[in-house]
C-alpha cells in the first residue's frame, strides 16, 4: 500500500527521518518495501519574480514581461490582465507540461520572442482560476521549483501489509503505528458537523435482510450539493496515494477510505427507487451493471445493496452505473457500512472483481469506525460541495460484533518468547497500541482489543503483539537445547544420492527440469495408446498448454534438455535427471508419485583432445553407465531383451533392463523421428528407469570377501558360432554349466570377417580358475577346460578357434 | 687400504658433483661411480679379497658410501632437471587427456549442504508428495478456504481438492500427524506456484523446518537460525529477525541477512536496503497443533521454510532464476 509521508506526518508528529521510521516500522512487521520521491507534475515550472514589464510592440493586449530569477532574467509574453511588476508568478520553462498536455516552446509571438509563459492556476492543474496569471505568495524562493515551493512534492512508502493488519490499511493505521513506536501521540481528524438539513429519517430508510452477510449498514444525507473538482490538497493527496481525482463527492469516498480505512459508497440520492435503501442477496439469475460498464451474473450468496425495486451496488465492491454520482447529482447518499469479510471475498473472487473497496472488507474493516467515517466523510462533503447535511444518521445494526477480552500470562508469555519481561513492560507495549488491560491476578493480564483489531483473539496473538513492539532483537537467541534421538536418514534418500553422486562420476551432469509437460509429449514419444504414461495428469490452471499436465515420464524433458544444449552446439552431453513421474488415479485420490531415472549420451565418446580420435558414443556406453550404476548399487540378475523395445527408441539398438524378471527400465539409442520431433540430431542414447524398482532390488549392505590365498589360472576359449548367437546365451549356457574352480567368466571379444565364415563370428572368453585350498596344477585346470570347452562346441555347434 | 679408498671415492665425487650443473654429465659421472662397472661396482669386488675380520666392517662403510652417493645423485639431478633440455620430445605442457567431468545440479548441492547443517544439528530428513490434498496444503495450515491469506500463494489446482504443493509447509502436518513429540524434522522439495517471470518459475524448490518438543521458545529458534545462517554464510554474516505473518506461525519472523553483495552498502540486489530476505519463520501456531492434536499447552515449537534458488543465487552470485531451469551445460559444468 502506498502511503504519503506528508499526510502520515498530519497524524501524529515525529522528529524521525523518513529513513528511520521507515526502518522502525519494517522491524514492528509493517515491511516498508521501498520509499520514492513523489512529484506532482509540474517539471520546469519555477517560481519567478517580475522586475520590469513593457508593452508589446506589435500587440495592443500584450506585456512584454522581465521575470528575474536568480542569476537569470526570461523575456517572456504574457496578454493576462492582472499581471503587474514586482508579482511573484509561476513561470513554465522550454519543455514545461501544462495541465492540458501542452508543452511549453520558446517562440516568436507576433515578432517578439518569449522565452517561456506565465500560467494560470489551472493551466498548472492546481485550480480552477482562468482569469489571469497565479500571483504566489511573496516570500517564496525566487527559482525553486514551483512543485517544491508550494510543497506539493512529498514521499511515499510503500509498505507490504500482511493478511492480518487490515487495522493497517489506511494512514491512521499506520500512523498509529509510528505513535507506539516512537511513544508520540496520534492526532486523528477532528470530525465536526454541521447538520443543516431536515431528519435523515424523514429522507430515507434502510433494511437489512440478511445481517449474515452484513451485521451494520448506517447512512446519511447531502442535499444540494455542487458537484465540482476538488481543491488541490486533497487531489495532492488522492494522487500521492495512487488514487485518480474525479469529482468532489466521488474523491471524498476515496479520501476517508485511506485516511481511515473504510471503504464508502456515495449514491445519487435522487436515482434511488422511493430513496431508500434494502441490504439482500442477489436474487437466482439477478444480473447487475456495475459502473464500470461490466454485466454480471450474480449468484445466491452474493449480498446487493437495492433501492425499492433493484440492485444499486455490489456490497463491499463495486457500485452501480444505475445510482452513480453525475455532474447533475444534486443530492448524495452516503454508505458506510461493515461487511461480512468472507461473503465479500467469494462475491469478489467469484466474479473476478477486486476493488481497493473489496481488498479492505475482506480483511475486515472496523465494524465502530463505521460512523466515524461516515460523518467525517459527511464533513468533508459539506465543505467541499457546499451542501446541506441532514440531521442524525441512519445506523442499522442488527448483529453487534463484539471483540472478548483475552487473558494473558506474564510467565507464559516469557517462556514462550525467551524473554524475562516484567508485567509493566508488557502492560505498557500493549497499552501503546491502544489495547485495554486491567490485571486479573500476579501471573495474569485481561486485554481488551479494540475494535480495529479483530486479529487478537488468542493470548499467542498478544504475545506477539508483545513480542513485536519489544522488538526481535531483544530475544536473546539461545542456545538449542534438545533430547538427542536417533536422526537417521531414509534408505532410498541416501540410496537416491548415492546414485546421482555416481552418475556424476561417470561423467553425467544432473539437470532439474519443471514436473509439468505438454499433453503432445506422449505423441512425440510415439508412446501406444494402452501405454500407462499415457494418462496423463491436468492442471485446471496451467500457465500455457506446454506445461499443463503433470509429467509421467523424465525423457520428454531429457529431450528438450539436450536440443537447447545442441543449439548452444553443444553434441558432447551426458546428462541425467533423478526426480518425481505422476500417475494419476481416481477421484479425490492424490497420483501416484514415484522416482524415476532417465540419462543421455550423444556426442564423443571423450572430450575433444589435442591426440585423441575419440569416436562417438554408442550403444555400449549406455549400456555400461547402466551397468556401472546398477552393480554399484549390488543389482545382480541384469537381464537385457530386445523384445519389445521403448516406442521412443531406435528398435536394432534398443534393450529392455530387467533385475531377474522385473523391468526396471529400457535403454538404447533414441529413434530418428522421435529426435526430429525433437529438433535433435544424433546419434544419441537414452536410458529411463523407475527408479523405485530399482530401490527394491538394490543391496545396501556390502560384504565383505576375504581375498583369495592361492593363484589364479586363465584359459581363454575362443569359439565361432552362428551369427544369430547371443552372447547372452553363451554366457547363460557357461554359467549353467560352470566348471568347478571356474571363478570367473566374462566375455572380452567379438570378431566377424575375413578369418571366419560369413553368418558367423567368434567370440572370446576369458575363464580364471582358482581354488580356495591350493595352487592349481596346470594339468588339471587343462582337464577341466578342454572339457569346458567341448561342451559349448556341441551345444553351439561351434568350432574351436586358435 | 681398502678403507681409505672408499674415502677418497666418497669425498672426491661428492666434490665434483658439487660442481656440475649439466644432466648429461651428472649422468657420466653417475655412471662412472654407481654404473654396473663402476667404482663402488670395483670396490665390491675387491671386498672379497680383503681380510676376512675386517669384511663386514668394510662392507658396511662401502654399502653405506653408495647410498650417499645415490641420494647425492638423486638431489643433483632434481637440481640440475629444470635447466635440462627435453630428452624424450615429451611436451608436458600439452593439455592433460580429460575425461567427462560430471556436475551435481546447484539446486541439488544447496540443498545437500542446507539439510546437512541442519543433519549436524540432530534433524530427521524427511519428503512428502508433491501434489497435495488441500487439506495438507493449506487448512491444516490455519488456511481457511475463502481466506486472503490465500492470495499470497498462487496455487496450481488439479481438482477442487487437490494442489500442487505451494510449499514444504504440508510436510509439518503429515509428520505431526503420525508421529507424537518431540519432532525435529528437515524437509527439502520441489513446490509449485502458477507465476511465471524474471522473479518467478513455475516450479521451485523449497527446504523446510519443524522442532516441537516441550519449552521451545521465539529464542530457541534464533539460536538456531544464527547457526544455521553463519555456518551457510559465514561466521561474519549479519542476520536480523523482522516481524511478519504466516498463518501458520504466531509469532512469525522474515530472517534477514547482511546484503552478501554489498556488505550492506545498498545495491541492486537488496534493493538498496543492504538486507537481503532469506526465509521465513516463525512459532507454530497453536491452531496447527490442535489439528494434527497436539496440546498447545503441553508443547511448543518453531517452523521455518527457504527457497533454495534465493540461497543458491546468493552463494553463487547467480543472477537470473530462469538458468536454474535451462539446464544449459555451460552453466552446469560451473558448479
Amino acid at each position: 500500500m502506498q502511503i504519503s509521508f506528508k499526510w502520515l506526518q498530519s497524524m501524529v508528529e515525529c522528529n524521525a527521518s523518513p529513513d528511520e521510521i521507515a526502518h522502525r516500522l519494517t522491524m514492528a512487521g509493517l515491511e516498508v518495501e521501498a520509499i520514492e520521491p513523489f512529484q506532482f507534475g509540474l517539471e520546469r515550472i519555477v517560481v519567478g519574480r517580475i522586475q520590469d514589464m513593457d508593452k508589446h510592440p506589435h500587440a495592443e493586449h500584450l506585456q512584454v514581461c522581465k521575470v528575474e530569477i536568480p542569476d537569470n532574467i526570461f523575456k517572456v509574453v504574457c496578454g493576462a490582465p492582472n499581471v503587474a511588476v514586482g508579482q511573484i508568478v509561476p513561470l513554465a520553462l522550454d519543455g514545461a507540461c501544462l495541465h492540458n498536455g501542452a508543452e511549453v516552446r520558446s517562440s516568436e509571438i507576433h515578432g517578439v520572442l518569449s522565452q517561456g509563459m506565465l500560467c494560470s492556476e489551472r493551466e498548472l492543474g492546481l485550480g480552477k482560476d482562468a482569469s489571469g496569471i497565479m500571483v504566489l505568495d511573496a516570500n517564496l524562493c525566487l527559482g525553486s521549483p514551483l512543485a517544491a515551493a508550494l510543497q506539493l512534492d512529498d514521499l511515499i512508502f510503500y509498505v507490504g501489509i500482511t493478511p492480518n493488519r487490515a487495522d493497517c490499511l489506511s494512514v491512521v493505521g499506520i500512523a498509529r503505528e509510528v505513535a507506539a513506536l516512537f511513544g508520540e501521540k496520534l492526532s486523528p481528524p477532528t470530525i465536526s458537523l454541521k447538520e443543516s438539513g431536515p431528519p435523515v429519517e424523514s429522507l430515507s430508510s434502510v433494511k437489512i435482510e440478511d445481517p449474515d452477510l452484513c451485521p451494520r449498514y448506517a447512512a446519511r444525507i447531502v442535499q444540494n450539493i455542487k458537484i465540482k473538482p476538488s481543491p488541490l490538497w486533497m487531489r495532492q493527496r488522492l494522487e500521492a496515494q495512487g488514487v485518480r481525482a474525479i469529482n468532489n463527492i466521488v474523491d471524498v469516498t476515496n479520501y476517508v477510505m485511506l485516511e481511515l480505512g473504510q471503504p464508502l459508497h456515495a449514491f445519487d440520492y435522487h436515482r434511488l427507487d422511493e430513496n431508500r435503501i434494502v441490504v439482500r442477496r442477489a436474487q437466482p439469475n439477478e444480473t447487475f451493471v456495475t459502473l464500470d460498464g461490466q454485466k454480471h451474473q450474480l449468484g445466491a450468496d452474493m449480498l446487493l445493496i437495492c433501492d425499492a425495486s433493484r440492485g444499486v451496488a455490489l456490497a463491499g465492491i463495486m457500485g452501480g452505473l444505475n445510482s452513480e454520482i453525475t455532474p447533475e447529482t444534486k443530492t448524495v447518499l452516503i454508505e458506510s457500512a461493515y461487511f461480512q469479510p468472507t461473503g465479500t471475498r467469494r462475491t469478489a473472487k467469484a466474479l473476478g472483481l477486486s476493488t481497493e473497496s473489496s481488498y479492505r472488507f475482506e480483511r475486515g474493516v472496523d465494524p465502530e469506525g463505521v460512523i466515524a467515517a461516515l460523518d467525517r466523510a459527511a464533513q468533508l462533503m459539506v465543505e467541499l460541495s457546499e451542501g446541506e447535511l441532514a440531521s442524525g444518521r441512519l445506523d442499522v445494526y442488527p448483529l453487534p460484533i463484539k471483540l472478548e477480552p483475552v487473558e494473558l500470562r506474564i510467565s507464559k508469555t516469557n517462556s514462550f518468547l525467551g524473554t524475562a519481561l516484567s508485567r509493566e513492560e508488557i502492560s505498557k507495549h500493549l497499552e501503546s497500541i491502544q489495547l485495554k488491560v486491567s490485571s486479573a491476578g500476579e501471573d495474569f493480564l485481561v486485554v481488551d482489543p479494540p475494535s480495529f483489531r479483530a486479529d487478537l483473539t488468542r493470548e499467542v496473538d498478544l504475545m506477539e503483539e508483545v513480542a513485536r513492539l519489544a522488538g526481535y532483537d531483544l530475544v536473546p537467541s539461545a542456545s538449542p537445547v534438545a533430547r538427542l534421538a536417533s536422526a537417521k536418514q531414509a534408505e532410498d534418500q541416501v540410496i537416491r544420492h548415492y546414485s546421482k553422486e555416481t552418475l556424476v562420476s561417470l561423467g553425467f551432469c544432473e539437470i532439474v527440469s519443471y514436473s509439468f509437460i505438454t499433453p503432445r509429449a506422449m505423441e512425440l514419444l510415439r508412446l501406444k495408446d494402452n501405454d500407462r504414461r499415457r494418462q496423463l495428469l491436468p492442471l485446471r490452471n496451467p500457465l500455457s498448454e506446454d506445461q499443463s499436465v503433470m509429467r509421467t515420464s523424465l525423457v520428454p524433458n531429457m529431450l528438450e534438455a539436450a536440443a537447447r544444449n545442441q543449439r548452444q552446439n553443444n553434441f558432447n552431453l551426458r546428462l541425467f535427471e533423478l526426480s518425481k513421474v505422476f500417475f494419476p488415479k481416481e477421484g479425490d485420490e492424490l497420483p501416484e508419485e514415484r522416482f524415476n531415472l532417465c540419462g543421455w549420451l550423444s556426442g564423443l565418446r571423450r572430450p575433444p583432445g589435442w591426440n585423441d580420435t575419440s569416436q562417438s558414443v554408442d550403444f555400449f556406453d549406455a549400456k555400461g553407465a547402466v551397468e556401472a550404476l546398477l552393480m554399484n548399487l549390488g543389482i545382480r540378475d541384469l537381464r537385457w531383451s530386445e523384445k519389445a523395445p521403448a516406442p521412443y527408441l531406435n528398435p536394432q539398438a534398443a534393450a529392455r533392463i530387467y533385475a531377474a524378471d522385473l523391468h526396471l527400465g529400457d535403454l538404447g539409442e533414441v529413434d530418428r523421428d522421435v529426435l526430429e520431433n525433437f529438433a535433435l540430431k544424433g546419434p544419441a542414447y537414452l536410458f529411463d528407469l523407475d527408479f523405485d524398482l530399482l530401490l527394491e532390488k538394490t543391496v545396501s549392505a556390502k560384504k565383505f570377501q576375504p581375498l583369495p590365498r592361492f593363484p589364479a589360472v586363465n584359459r581363454d576359449l575362443a569359439i565361432v558360432v552362428s551369427d544369430t548367437v547371443a552372447a547372452q546365451d553363451l554366457l547363460d549356457y557357461l554359467e549353467k554349466h560352470r566348471p568347478q574352480y571356474a571363478e570367473s567368466i566374462t566375455l572380452f571379444d567379438q570378431y566377424r570377417g575375413t578369418q571366419v565364415a560369413k553368418d558367423r563370428k567368434s567370440l572370446a572368453f576369458r575363464i580364471t580358475y582358482r581354488s580356495e585350498e591350493r595352487s592349481l596344477t596346470d594339468l588339471e585346470v587343462n582337464d577341466i577346460h578342454t572339457a569346458l570347452s567341448q561342451k559349448v562346441v556341441d551345444a553351439f555347434e561351434a568350432q574351436l578357434r586358435s | 687400504m681398502m678403507k681409505q679408498e672408499i674415502d677418497t671415492l666418497l669425498q672426491e665425487t661428492l666434490d665434483r658433483l658439487a660442481r656440475l650443473e649439466d644432466a648429461q654429465e651428472l649422468e657420466k659421472l653417475r655412471i662412472e661411480v654407481l654404473g654396473r662397472k663402476g667404482e663402488i661396482a670395483r670396490l665390491f669386488k675387491q671386498l672379497g679379497a680383503s681380510p676376512a675380520e675386517e669384511r663386514p666392517t668394510l662392507g658396511k662403510l662401502l654399502n653405506e658410501a653408495r647410498l650417499r652417493l645415490e641420494n647425492a645423485f638423486q638431489e643433483a639431478k632434481l637440481q640440475t632437471g629444470a635447466a635440462s633440455p627435453r630428452v624424450s620430445g615429451l611436451d608436458i605442457s600439452l593439455p592433460g587427456r580429460l575425461p567427462y567431468l560430471g556436475h551435481l545440479h546447484p539446486i541439488t548441492k544447496v540443498s545437500m549442504e542446507i539439510t546437512e547443517i541442519f543433519q549436524r544439528l540432530g534433524f530427521e530428513v524427511v519428503e512428502g508428495p508433491d501434489v497435495e490434498l488441500d487439506y495438507y496444503n493449506f487448512e491444516a495450515l490455519n488456511i481457511p478456504k475463502d481466506h486472503p491469506a490465500r492470495d499470497m500463494q498462487d496455487t496450481f489446482y488439479v481438482t477442487e481438492n487437490i494442489v500442487l504443493r505451494t510449499h514444504t509447509s504440508p510436510i509439518q502436518v503429515r509428520v505431526m500427524e503420525k508421529q507424537p513429540p518431540p519432532v525435529r524434522i528437515i524437509a527439502p522439495g520441489k513446490a509449485y506456484r502458477c507465476d511465471s517471470d524474471m522473479t518467478h518459475t513455475p516450479m521451485f524448490h523449497q527446504v523446510e523446518g519443524l522442532v516441537v518438543d516441550k519449552d521451545v521458545s521465539f529464542g530457541d529458534l534464533k539460536g538456531v537460525l544464527t547457526i544455521f545462517v553463519h555456518q551457510m554464510f559465514g561466521q561474519d554474516v549479519d542476520l536480523r529477525f523482522r516481524p511478519s505473518f504466516f498463518p501458520f506461525t504466531e509469532p512469525s519472523a522474515e530472517v534477514d541477512i547482511r546484503c552478501v553483495i554489498c556488505r550492506g552498502e545498498g545495491c541492486r540486489v537488496c534493493s538498496e536496503t543492504g538486507w537481503l530476505e532469506i526465509l521465513g519463520s516463525g512459532m507454530v501456531d497453536p491452531e496447527v497443533f490442535k489439528m494434527v492434536g497436539y496440546d498447545p499447552e503441553e508443547v511448543t515449537g518453531y517452523a521455518f521454510g527457504m527457497g533454495i534458488e534465493r540461497i543458491a543465487m546468493l552463494k553463487y552470485g547467480i543472477n537470473d532464476l530462469r538458468l536454474f531451469f535451462d539446464n544449459d551445460l555451460r552453466f552446469l559444468e560451473q558448479f
